[in-house]
């Protein structure tokens, strides 16, 4: 690692803007506030998270919101009927993220274009429909956390705030984790799969391996993050857990701040989840919230598909010291 | 197991299948002609199912007759969506289709949500019910397949015996090509997305007669629309009919032998199998 990629002020800005996202609810101890900024940086790990897949390497997933729901699940499961303590539960949720996309990675990733797409719509689909009817995860009325489970955190109360510190820290380790990917020698090899899938077989990355690797990384923050969210949220059920909407508004998010950026996806989740609490919030939109965000989207699509931190740092070169 | 049931269950299925399978050839003519997984497939059925709902009971109109009309609705609907969101990025990377087609997608449901609630509609129409042997089947499934195979073999017609439809098969084939021999690429797109539209609001209309519905159940009978296209090969309209088939059978039969809630587990990991294995379809030829 040389010294310049640790001094670039595009790292510095992107984690003084999750920083300040986390730190604003925090003197105040405001529960109201703390909601907001827990919302947007839950979007900025799945958001941050996809982009390793979507933006370095090129593959587009659909179905990014099944490691969010297998870690939530798995996470519930061992807290409600083994008792395990919060931390061991998010690394459990984590690693069977990480263990699904190895063994999905291999054969799904073989597939490129919109045939990849597709078949990762097929593994939400699956997995969904078989979480709805397995048994031991509650069937179609998923798991509901004993009131008690809280006390070993100081009531109800504490542990959202608990569960809160920990989402500041998953969002700060994921900036880390994608810029220093990305200066790395593993995400170039990423994004010259993006560019040249055959070229980069020929200069020599084993793609499929490189490919495998980027999945199993995009997977294991978001089912960290599963835990926490079910956690706080006291139950899990699977149309919650495996909502394609979710994995389809992450894409959004990424689209809307720059795709194979770091700040990009930061600024979208952001954005992203600004306008939608605006929108629902405001008297005029609150029942067109979804046309709003849909023509939004149709004109990021057609007229920015860089994306807003893609735009800036075409437009304004210099920018590109300041913007990673 | 009574033979009867068994066989009832086996046609009832096979008549649904078709009907799923007009709205994948759909997809599929889409995805053959340009390239475009279409993400607002689902939404246009819903509409498709809402226009025969309301030109029903609304102003008691015969089902079969709107149908007509929804048809050309979803045509020009169809082309309209070509000409906003797809046109531009008809040649970017297959992210900004698919992004493109479920904004619209959003667009729709977001109207209809607001407009039409998402409380369940049924027509309530019926046209009886025929006994042969020991299996009943109901009226308005025998006419929707009988409708379906009326569309499919226009489609058939259009295609291959009229010059339009020549141009279409000729863009498919080698769009630069056709564009060569000066062919209207553009318009030929737009038609061929409008002709998939069109199905898809058929298939929707078709089922908005012996289903209930809401203005979100597209979204279903889209990802059976993926099944069925992946099933029979993307981009081979005649495979779309066979998979429609297949899928109608084990819907059919599926239930006898297992709880229902199994049914869509055993078709999503038929579909992640098929992609994998051969993605060209159970028709296709081997890539």
């Amino acid at each position: 690692m040389n010294k310049n990629t640790l001094f670039h002020p595009g790292l510095w800005l992107t984690l003084a803007v999750v920083a300040l996202v986390g730190i604003l609810p925090i003197p105040g101890q405001d529960a109201a506030l703390r909601e907001v900024s827990f919302t947007v940086l839950v979007a900025i790990v799945t958001a941050g998270s996809l982009n390793l897949l979507m933006g370095y390497t090129g593959y587009v997933s659909f179905g990014h919101v099944v490691f969010y729901g297998l870690g939530g699940y798995i996470g519930m499961y061992l807290l409600d009927s083994f008792g395990v303590s919060l931390p061991v539960a998010v690394l459990a949720g984590g690693a069977a993220s990480a263990l699904l996309a190895f063994l999905l990675g291999k054969g799904i990733l073989k597939l490129r274009g919109a045939y990849f797409a597709l078949v990762t719509i097929g593994v939400n689909e699956a997995v969904r429909t078989f979480v709805s009817t397995f048994e031991p995860f509650g069937a179609a009325t998923g798991i509901e956390l004993q009131f008690s489970v809280y006390k070993a955190y100081g009531g109800a109360a504490q542990a959202l705030w608990l569960v809160y510190y920990m989402v500041v820290g998953l969002a700060l380790f994921s900036v880390l984790a994608s810029y220093f990917i990305k200066h790395s020698k593993f995400g170039l090899g990423l994004m010259t799969i993006r560019e040249d899938e055959d070229a980069a077989e020929v200069i020599g990355i084993v793609t499929p391996d490189m490919k495998t690797l980027a999945f199993v990384a995009s997977a294991i923050l978001p089912g960290m993050m599963g835990v926490l969210f079910f956690f706080k949220n006291g139950n899990v059920e699977p149309g919650d857990a495996f909502r394609l909407g979710v994995s389809i508004e992450t894409l959004v998010m990424i689209m809307l701040g720059g795709q194979g950026t770091v700040l990009g996806p930061v600024l979208g989740a952001l954005g992203y989840q600004r306008l939608r609490g605006f929108l629902l919030t405001s008297p005029l939109f609150k029942n067109t919230q979804l046309v709003v965000a849909g023509i939004l989207l149709l004109l990021i699509v057609l007229f920015i598909p860089a994306g807003a931190v893609g735009w800036l740092r075409q437009r304004f070169p210099w920018l590109r010291k300041v913007l990673a | 197991m009574n033979p009867g049931g068994f066989l009832t269950s086996l046609a009832d299925g096979l008549l649904i299948g078709v009907v799923y399978g007009i709205a994948a050839m759909g997809l599929t003519l889409i995805w053959g002609v340009m390239r475009v997984i279409n993400l607002a497939h689902g939404a246009v059925m819903a509409l498709g199912m809402f226009g025969v709902y309301l030109l029903f009971s609304g102003l008691g109109l015969n089902p079969y007759l709107s149908l007509v009309l929804v048809a050309v609705a979803g045509l020009l609907l169809g082309m309209l969506v070509y000409y906003l969101a797809i046109v531009r990025v008809i040649n970017a990377p297959y992210l900004s289709t698919l992004l493109a087609t479920f904004a619209i997608n959003m667009v729709v449901i977001g109207l209809g949500t607001a407009a039409l609630t998402t409380t369940p509609r049924d027509t309530g129409f019926t046209l009886g019910s025929v006994s042969l042997g020991p299996v009943t089947l109901l009226g308005t499934r025998l006419v929707a397949a009988l409708v379906t195979l009326i569309v499919t073999g226009g489609l058939y017609f259009f295609l291959y015996r009229t010059r339009t439809g020549k141009f279409v098969r000729a863009v498919a084939n080698n769009r630069a090509a056709a564009e060569l021999m000066g062919i209207p690429s553009m318009r030929i797109l737009a038609l061929s997305f409008g002709i998939g539209t069109m199905l898809a609001s058929i298939a929707g209309g078709l089922i908005a007669t012996f289903f209930s519905f809401n203005i979100l159940s597209g979204e279903v009978y889209q990802q059976k629309s993926f099944i069925i296209g992946v099933l029979g090969g993307l981009g081979n309209p005649v495979g779309a009919l066979l998979g429609g088939l297949i899928l109608g059978a084990l819907e059919g039969l599926l239930p006898l032998a297992m709880p229902n809630t199994w049914v869509p587990v055993i078709e999503f990991i038929l579909f992640i199998v098929i992609l994998l294995v051969r993605p060209s379809g159970l028709f296709g030829e081997k890539e």
